[in-house]
């Protein structure tokens, strides 16, 4: 079955991205497609290549990062939400006259239609959030 | 084959960010076609209360951009009687959301239609997909 | 169709309005600071074990186990299952609701 999956909540402060995490992991190991991810709200913070957590943490960002290149998972920050909150790819970043990017590996940027088609392309549409 | 979307809102506006972001996404989905309806349940009611004034927090007022819905054939918002009573409300605390009707010689009806948590119940049971906020 | 939730019920009324809204034979799901809405012998506990009689109630394990609450203190008749469990949910199911 295909899966999609939105993330409204940033790493660390709110369970979300842990258990959207343990969710993803498991549909995987049973065979099912992930269609995409799509992260939204504070949702976006999952995907800045800046976060250092303590060596005994998780790393939640590595974690999605890691999975999108074993897997080819889409991972998709809203452009809106992304830019609210700081979180630029290199494009982003020049058109709006930044000083540097910071998006993580596996994730790219994009308006909230990838929202929408992630609802209307997959069987099932899971929110994670707050 | 389009899909029956259903925005889910029970979260007042401006304490958090959510009832904002959620509007961006009714706004950006009319686009695509879908069969869609909003619903406000729970403190999600206060999101469509007329007279929010919001220049003394310095913050944009976006309930202006409910009324709107209406000219992106979002015209099925469905408000649950029991939230509003809860919170001493009625429709006409509401701002009055309208469309015009294509099917019927583009006469002005109003969006909102107020239903019992048992009627919103069987609107969520038909959805394809159901967006919460 | 499943519903989640992710709240407390003694913090919040997301489970009581979910409970609310939930259709006989659909299912909750209880996740995260939802699994407290699982327990026996809270102020909440009657609601959840009359909501039984209608909609089958199911609370993540590991959720569970990281709160420190033991098996024996959830209420009977709720299905403890972990996420591999919560995939098949969603599957099973047509739809998804998260409560938030």
């Amino acid at each position: 079955m295909k899966f999609s999956i939105l993330v409204s909540e940033g790493p660390y402060t709110h369970q979300a991205a842990d258990t959207a995490y343990n969710f993803t992991q498991a549909a995987l190991e049973k065979g099912h497609e992930i269609y995409r991810i799509f992260f939204y709200h504070d949702g976006v913070n999952n995907g800045t290549r800046l976060t250092t957590p303590p060596q005994d943490d998780r790393n939640i960002v590595n974690r999605w990062s890691e999975l999108a290149q074993e897997h080819e998972i889409d991972l998709v920050l809203c452009v809106a939400a992304a830019q609210r909150r700081g979180i630029a790819d290199a494009d982003e970043a020049r058109r709006n006259g930044k000083d540097a990017d910071n998006i993580a590996a596996g994730f790219r940027i994009s308006g909230l239609g990838q929202l929408i088609d992630a609802g209307i392309e997959a069987d099932r549409l899971i929110t994670f959030g707050d | 084959m389009s899909k029956r979307f259903l925005y889910v809102n029970r979260k007042a506006p401006y304490g958090t960010i959510y009832a904002l972001e959620s509007l961006e996404v009714v706004l950006i989905g009319a686009a695509f076609e879908q069969d869609v309806s909003l619903a406000f349940l729970d403190d999600g009611v206060f999101q469509l209360t007329r007279g929010q004034q919001t220049d003394e927090l310095g913050v944009k007022n976006f309930s202006p951009t409910y009324k709107a819905l209406g000219d992106y054939d979002v015209n099925k918002i469905y408000v649950e009687r029991e939230s509003l009573e809860a919170r001493g409300l009625s429709l006409d605390d509401l701002l009055p959301l309208t469309y015009e009707d294509e099917d019927d010689d583009w006469a002005e009806k109003d969006s909102i239609k107020l239903v019992s948590a048992a009627e919103l119940a069987e609107i969520m049971q038909a959805q394809d997909v159901v967006l919460s906020f | 169709m499943l519903h989640t939730v992710n709240k407390s019920p003694l913090d919040r009324n997301t489970l009581e309005s979910c409970i609310q809204h939930a259709l006989k034979g659909s299912a909750v799901l209880l996740i995260e600071d939802g699994v407290y809405g699982a327990m026996q012998g809270t102020q909440k506990s009657p609601m959840v074990e009359s909501a039984m009689k209608a909609v089958s109630f199911y609370v993540i394990g590991p959720d569970l186990k990281a709160r420190g609450i033991d098996a024996s203190r959830v209420i009977d008749g709720i299905d403890i299952i972990d996420y591999s469990g919560f995939v098949d949910l969603v599957a099973k199911y047509d739809k998804t609701q998260s409560w938030l």
